[in-house]
């Protein structure tokens, strides 16, 4: 009955942690069950229908699917009908539900994949977005705010063209790594006429409780500064222009390759150098206790030297002074066939009122951020992410029509 | 509880399917397999002629008439393949490839001779092989119309035809030696348009919308097969194809086969 010590402990914190998790969130509308011998996390549901997209407030959840595709038919009556039905089968999935009951004709292929017949929720979230060159090809050009353009190439962008750019973006995200690719699997399946899978990315990331900062694959916290954004929203995530974005927000994605070879071989002093945060704690470098605690970036020695190192990733992107909403997964791909090293890294993925914000932090990281030697960016994307739907609407649907 | 939701359609689904399964298909469908079964048949007329010929230019020494009847008369098999490959004993002997072999098996059929027309350039060593093949398309021949075929076998067989498109044409593994895998993929779709064409009238009754997006989706896979046409009968090289020629006809195949599989709509009890 009791497994060893280890193992209780584990189970006792993930126990905890759903418990935590519900109550913290506070999400209205979601439901947190505890039942016997079902996953903890397996009822946890986040309403689909609301003023904002899911899976961009929504505590983190463990695991991502992260999809881009392209139009393959460039009309607007037709995306239209695929952003409606992609509506009706995200509202469906999202509460646990099979994309439509299944039919009774057995000479035609079952309407649902079935992999997720058994599944609840898991707390699913599906997140759409568009770019750029959705809107040039299907002639909306015109509709596009001034800052929605394609990024700029950054210092020491290694960009692969099969992971950079894409019309469209799926995020799913949900406790159960299955019912995250399933619900990708049908919306892609409903609409393979129209789109074409252009890349994707799974990835994974974990904490004890909703509440804790999770760690990336370098060991640290990676999301902290997310509490000052969420002191302002409106200021740092929302836009208010055009009025088919308002309520939306600008999603950038950063497919980015981490060398952990190289990373596990530098040492701790270093690694918190690099950082400008302890590892353990996630606080503050040199003076901090806490992870919440602000950067003080004037801090300095008794030799009169920065406390923070100045080229760390902290102090570069915080001295910017803009703030975006980081809801980054790790992914972990095999070996890699021409290195023989962990083929891995972090899909970053932030939300933010105007890409400008993400522009800013990158340029500041430039060439300096002491994390250069240990990442390489390898893909990248700009979606703006439409505001949340009503029920009888669907997504986009002040952009693409009634 | 909304697992159970699930699970309750899908338990109320397997009993429903338990009492419709012995029910027959409720539209007639015994034209469209009649003419089904003469087309195969005519193909496979047709393959037995062209494999006569074939044989005799091995006999012959003919080299070069070889090459160039070898991926024309394989596409009157590729085309009929839902039937002919449903010969358990004969396909092997027929269209095995050097990596289908089982331990001990003997190779024979149309790869071995690919193998030694290309590796080799020559027929010596061939004639002994084209023979055998001969006798066993004879006997496919005569074996084709024995078939039952239904309508589940068209719809299903046209579903297989692009399935086999995707998996190993797409990837190049079906003629190695010749690099004749477009004669293939075109007979492929070739086949899985005559089904679709078969079935259409009865089709449009039921979805139109349907009939409408499989004519865009063949006309689409047709459109890019086209640009490798070589002259009226012949293509160019698989090899010729970069990365993304492939992955471009890979997609379109993909966004024909999904529509495709509901032609089984006209199935329904």
């Amino acid at each position: 009955m009791q497994a060893s010590g280890g193992a209780t402990r584990r189970q006792f914190l993930k126990q905890a942690g759903c418990l935590l998790g519900g109550a913290l969130a506070g999400v209205p509308g979601m439901a947190a069950a505890s039942t016997g011998g079902k996953h903890c996390l397996a009822d946890v549901q986040y309403p689909f229908y609301g003023e904002r997209q899911q899976g961009i407030l929504t505590p983190q959840q463990s695991y991502v699917y992260f999809l881009v595709m392209d139009l393959a038919v460039e009309e607007l009556n037709v995306m239209r009908e695929v952003f409606q039905t992609w509506t009706s089968y995200a509202a469906q999935l999202t509460q646990g539900r099979n994309v439509r009951p299944y039919g009774e004709n057995q000479f035609v292929p079952p309407i649902d994949t079935g992999e997720a017949d058994d599944l609840s929720a898991y707390g699913l979230t599906l997140t759409f977005g568009i770019s750029p060159s959705f809107l040039k090809k299907l002639g909306l050009q015109k509709r596009a705010p001034k800052e929605f353009q394609d990024l700029p190439l950054f210092a020491r962008d290694q960009l692969r063209p099969e992971w950079t750019g894409g019309d469209i973006c799926i995020q799913s995200c949900a406790n159960d790594a299955q019912v995250a690719f399933h619900a990708v699997r049908q919306l892609v399946r409903v609409a393979r006429a129209n789109v074409t899978m252009k890349w994707s990315q799974a990835g994974f990331i974990s904490a004890d409780r909703a509440s804790d900062t999770p760690r990336n694959l370098f060991g640290f916290k990676d999301g902290t500064a997310n509490a000052n954004t969420l002191k302002e929203p409106e200021k740092w995530l929302w836009v208010s222009e055009p009025d088919w974005l308002r309520g939306g927000t600008y999603l950038i994605v950063r497919k980015i390759a981490m060398h952990l070879e190289t990373w596990d071989r530098t040492s701790y002093r270093e690694q918190v150098r690099t950082f400008g945060r302890d590892r353990a704690t996630g606080a503050p470098m040199g003076y901090g206790k806490d992870e919440f605690e602000p950067l003080d970036l004037s801090r300095k020695d008794a030799r009169g030297q920065a406390v923070i190192s100045e080229d760390s990733h902290s102090a570069l992107a915080n001295a910017t002074g803009r703030q975006m909403l980081r809801r980054a997964y790790s992914w972990s791909d095999g070996i890699h066939p021409r290195t023989g090293q962990f083929d891995s890294g972090l899909l970053f993925l932030c939300y933010q009122k105007s890409p400008q914000q993400f522009i800013d932090i990158q340029s500041a990281l430039g060439n300096v951020d002491r994390l250069n030697e240990y990442i390489t960016h390898v893909g990248s994307g700009l979606f703006a992410c439409f505001p949340g739907v009503r029920e009888g609407e669907y997504l986009g649907q002040r952009l693409l029509g009634a | 509880m909304h697992t159970f939701n699930k699970l309750a359609l899908a338990v109320g689904v397997s009993a429903m399917m338990a009492f419709s399964a012995p029910a027959m298909a409720a539209v007639d469908l015994s034209a469209e397999t009649r003419a089904y079964r003469e087309f195969v048949i005519g193909q496979i007329d047709e393959l037995e002629k062209g494999t006569r010929q074939f044989a005799e230019a091995l006999r012959a020494g003919n080299v070069a008439e070889a090459k160039r009847l070898y991926p024309r008369i394989r596409m009157y098999y590729e085309r009929s393949e839902p039937i002919a490959e449903s010969f358990g004993d004969l396909d092997p002997r027929i269209d095995a490839r050097e990596a289908d072999l089982e331990k001990d098996q003997i190779w024979m059929g149309f790869h071995k001779i690919e193998k030694i027309l290309w590796t080799q350039n020559t027929t010596k060593g061939t004639e002994e092989t084209a023979k055998k093949l001969l006798d066993d398309i004879k006997e496919l021949r005569a074996k084709v119309p024995t078939v039952e075929v239904t309508g589940e076998l068209m719809v299903q067989g046209a579903v297989d035809l692009l399935n086999e498109v995707s998996t190993t044409k797409i990837t190049g593994e079906e003629e190695i030696f010749s690099r004749t895998d477009l004669y293939d993929f075109r007979a492929n779709i070739e086949g899985a348009e005559k089904i679709f064409e078969l079935l259409k009238p009865k089709l449009k009754e039921k979805d139109a919308k349907l009939v409408q997006t499989l004519e865009q989706r063949f006309a689409a896979v047709n459109a890019l097969l086209d640009r490798y046409k070589v002259g009226e009968q012949d293509y160019k090289p698989y090899t010729d194809l970069s990365e993304a020629d492939t992955r471009q006809l890979a997609e379109a195949v993909n966004k024909l086969g999904e529509p495709l599989a509901q032609m089984g709509v006209l199935l329904a009890p």
